[in-house]
């Protein structure tokens, strides 16, 4: 990795793309690469428009601004999909998208010839795993396929630690939610 | 023994003061602090600290019952954010003319009104002229560090003044960063134990605090605080050595970034140095002689330290988080601008106020800061010194 890879996460308040930013973060950290995850805090209201960022490096990471130009964006909530999620991504970014849509006719929405787009239905994987909509932890299936920066067999196993970690109190969603992940590695479709 | 860890600043800052295992804790929450308090309460609750952990009513009343702990002869601390600091301003006078050594991290958030809860300094303004010394934190690391270090500064014979460490609402306090900590052990040992000359429950050697201070002696009693400030600069710097020592990291009163042979610097405190150096790496590339001086302490002003760094470049741009409203630019503007003024070198001086209530300072912000001062070294003439940075206008 030569530059800093930056990462754009757009959602809704209460989809988990806070919580997905850092445990992605904390997951690669384990790999022993430089990161910052962070979200941009607003007036915080379940189902307002959020963005959340990370920032991976081989480097330690300096810069504390917001991510302009990120190279990949994640959107959790297929009815962000606008000008908004194109926006400063250069022409070989790389967008991964929840929605029951194929790349295609995602491309046709954001209106981009370039890129990589990448769709996976982390509504219904999440629904039937973790057993409630809550597509923040398939959606990091979809990026180490789409993206290819992390083994997957190590991405998992720094993922059991980090779920073992937060649910420790509630462990019956850990099994869940490697079961979404592991879905969406294998569902996601990308052109 | 060091490890690696992906945690934000307020996970870092609640770990040291884990690590301090301070005797007396009081504190009242506010965003963006909570979670310091919160963290570490938890570690009260599980038994993994020995604090006597104080919930209180109010800001003003978390750093009286910190004065009360330290009087008494405990190691106490507290933690606030913006209107929290601005409640306890009387209390934070009192803990430093008492020459009280309260540790407390200040996670910065702007003054209300209108309300607002990200992050500016204009808290930590509210209080440089109180006889606090300030550390300043670029990210989650160098506040883990600080935390520990200030305990060590504080409590120094020569110096016995409490110690605010600040670091970014937000930017720094929230977001996930990867920082090494220190094991239980080094730290133990690097902070010691508190062994205070004079406290109010010594028994054996009575003494009386706060007491009525009149015309015959409080302006001395003013005049030692300030040589307390005085040799806070030296014992800064000795800390830091020692600490460099137990963690490989280099502490001292400023952080000069690629300096040495510059012509143009910002002088910048906290998280927006860190993206100050980015653009510097960067003009860097493109061959410009570009540099960054971070300020980690506030107060005591490091004026030597910063007129030896600076003396040599042409144009420098201060660029403060808080707004004083003087018409004559920001707080720190005033003191460095002062600090460089006997070196008679003409080094052109400009303010750019950035970043109030939150505002994103990016990138393109900084590198157009480094275009106007090659413009003010290529005309010999900076016309507005007072500016505004990604404000709308």
């Amino acid at each position: 990795m030569e530059k800093v890879l930056e990462v754009r996460w757009h959602a809704r308040g209460g989809q988990g793309a806070k919580t997905a930013a850092l445990m992605l973060a904390e997951s690669i950290a384990e790999m022993g690469k430089y990161v910052q995850g962070f979200p941009e805090y607003g007036p915080e209201r379940m189902g307002a428009p959020i963005l959340a960022f990370n920032r991976i490096s081989d480097k330690p990471i300096h810069i504390h601004s917001n991510v302009i130009n990120p190279q990949i964006v994640i959107v959790l909530d297929a009815t962000l999909l606008g000008p908004k999620v194109t926006a400063g991504v250069p022409e070989d970014g790389i967008y991964i998208i929840n929605t029951t849509k194929t790349p295609q006719q995602v491309r046709e929405i954001l209106k981009i010839t370039g890129g990589k787009i990448y769709t996976v239905d982390a509504n219904q994987i999440s629904l039937d795993t973790i057993g409630r909509v809550i597509p923040n932890t398939p959606l990091m299936g979809a990026f180490v396929k789409a993206t290819q920066l992390i083994p997957y067999e190590e991405f998992m196993e720094n993922m059991r630690a980090e779920l073992n970690k937060k649910f420790k109190k509630k462990p019956e969603v850990i099994e869940g939610n490697l079961k979404a992940i592991e879905r969406a590695y294998q569902e996601v479709k990308g052109e | 023994m060091k490890s690696k860890v992906a945690i934000t600043g307020n996970e870092a800052v609640a770990q040291a003061m884990k690590q301090i295992n301070p005797d007396v804790v009081a504190a009242y929450p506010i965003t963006p602090q909570t979670e310091v308090v919160q963290i570490f309460s938890s570690f009260v609750s599980n038994g993994q600290v020995d604090t006597e952990f104080v919930t209180v009513e109010s800001e003003h009343s978390a750093m009286s019952a910190t004065i009360g702990a330290s009087a008494a002869g405990a190691r106490a601390m507290t933690a606030t954010s913006s209107q929290g600091l601005a409640l306890m301003f009387e209390m934070v006078y009192i803990a430093s003319s008492l020459r009280l050594p309260i540790v407390f991290p200040v996670v910065n958030r702007a003054l209300s009104g209108p309300i607002n809860i990200h992050c500016d300094h204009s808290d930590a303004m509210g209080i440089k002229d109180a006889g606090v010394i300030q550390l300043f934190c670029e990210n989650a690391q160098e506040a883990y560090d600080n935390m520990i270090q200030a305990v060590r500064i504080a409590e120094h014979p020569d110096v016995l003044l409490p110690v605010s460490v600040n670091f970014d609402g937000f930017i720094t306090s929230h977001a996930l960063d990867v920082l090494e900590v220190l094991d239980d052990e080094t730290v133990k040992n690097f902070v010691g134990t508190y062994q205070p000359e004079e406290y109010l429950l010594d028994a054996e050697n009575p003494v009386s605090m706060g007491n009525f201070d009149m015309y015959d002696f409080y302006f001395e009693h003013k005049r030692q605080q300030v040589a307390a400030m005085e040799a806070a600069k030296k014992v800064i710097e000795e800390v830091g050595r020692e600490y460099e020592a137990i963690s490989g990291r280099k502490y001292g009163l400023i952080d000069a970034y690629k300096l040495d042979d510059a012509e143009m610097a910002v002088v910048v405190l906290n998280s927006a140095a860190g993206s100050a150096k980015g653009v510097v790496d960067e003009l860097r590339e493109k061959g410009l002689k570009v540099g960054v001086l971070k300020p980690r302490v506030f107060r005591p002003f490091p004026f030597e330290a910063i007129q030896d760094a600076l003396k040599g470049v042409k144009a420098v741009a201060v660029l403060d988080r808080a707004e004083t409203f003087s018409t004559m630019g920001g707080p720190m503007f005033a003191d460095v601008r002062t600090a460089l003024y006997d070196l008679k070198n003409d080094i052109k001086v400009v303010n750019y106020v950035y970043g109030l209530g939150g505002r994103d300072l990016r990138l393109e912000d900084v590198e157009k800061v480094y275009d106007d001062l090659a413009n003010i070294i290529k005309t010999g003439r900076a016309d507005k010194f007072v500016n505004y940075l990604g404000l709308r206008e």
